[in-house]
């Protein structure tokens, strides 16, 4: 039933980025060109989607469990460290170079375009080198 | 980036419902499985070896992406841009450094900016806060002072 579930979410999610335009890499551009024709539409896309999310997060955590399960896998860390904005700072740098960012990605590899294709190999292989790198380099 | 740099349109309204249906998606997964639907940390737990037990429903949701993204192709095909304008290595540094960054900065759009602002998460704050500026940075030098 679990699986049921997350297949349903990422048809809904996948659906939801289409409709607000996020798998258009040229809209999100656009939404981060704040010195040029700035595009709003996208802090649009984050105002709906916490709307709908916050009031049920916050019900989730006071009933302490979830329906499917009685473990609610919310994370816990706290500390804003040197990795946490490294990383942010990186994928910043690499949403800005192309409009993609993880989902959108993904859900344009259906159009089996090359440059979602390129971008999707690309995106994977830094996620591998980032498990490697844990592994190797920099354990936790 | 190549290519004539075009103004998008704006478009509140379609926006603001894909954005809810992305919240309900979200909502749903947290509600029933106790899951945060961080695109990032999903695809990081396949590629990351998590057990087994806790790759199906990963895989599940990706199947689900796909699905979904095969859907809007029949439906809204005009939700992808089949062509859009980007030279090739700025999809390969930006897929390359995306991959890795989200990785390592633990979440991305979906994980932190709608995720872990919903609920505060002073380190979600600070992640967003941060690849937006830096997001709005890249833009800014490619667009405006290379381009």
């Amino acid at each position: 039933m679990t699986r049921v579930i997350a297949l349903l979410s990422g048809m809904i999610f996948a659906i939801g980025l289409g409709v607000a335009g996020m798998t258009q890499p040229s809209k999100v551009i656009g939404f981060l060109d704040l010195f040029g024709q700035w595009d709003p539409s996208l802090a649009f896309v984050m105002a709906g989607a916490i709307a709908i999310y916050m009031p049920v997060v916050r019900m989730v955590k006071e009933r302490g469990r979830a329906v499917l399960t009685p473990h609610l896998q919310i994370p816990a860390r706290q500390a804003i460290d040197r990795r946490l904005l490294t990383g942010a700072a990186l994928f910043g740098v690499g949403w800005g170079l192309s409009g993609f960012c993880p989902g959108p990605a993904i859900v344009s590899l259906t159009t089996l375009a090359k440059p979602a294709l390129v971008f999707g190999a690309a995106m994977l292989i830094g996620m591998g080198l980032h498990t490697l790198y844990q592994r190797t380099v920099a354990p936790r | 980036m190549t290519g004539p740099i075009l103004a998008t349109e704006f478009t509140p309204w379609a926006s603001g419902l894909g954005g809810m249906m992305i919240g309900a998606a979200g909502a749903l997964l947290l509600a029933f499985n106790g899951r945060i639907a961080g695109i990032s940390g999903i695809m990081g737990g396949l590629l990351g070896g998590a057990p087994a037990g806790d790759r199906r429903w990963r895989l599940a949701f990706v199947a689900g992406l796909l699905l979904g993204g095969l859907f809007l192709g029949l439906v809204l095909p005009t939700a992808f841009e089949t062509d859009p304008p980007l030279s090739w290595p700025a999809l390969v540094v930006g897929g390359l450094i995306v991959g890795f960054g989200t990785r390592l900065g633990s979440g991305c759009t979906s994980g932190h900016g709608v995720c872990g602002l919903s609920r505060f998460s002073g380190r979600s704050l600070a992640a967003t806060a941060t690849f937006m500026v830096t997001g709005f940075i890249t833009v800014y030098v490619v667009r405006h002072l290379a381009g």
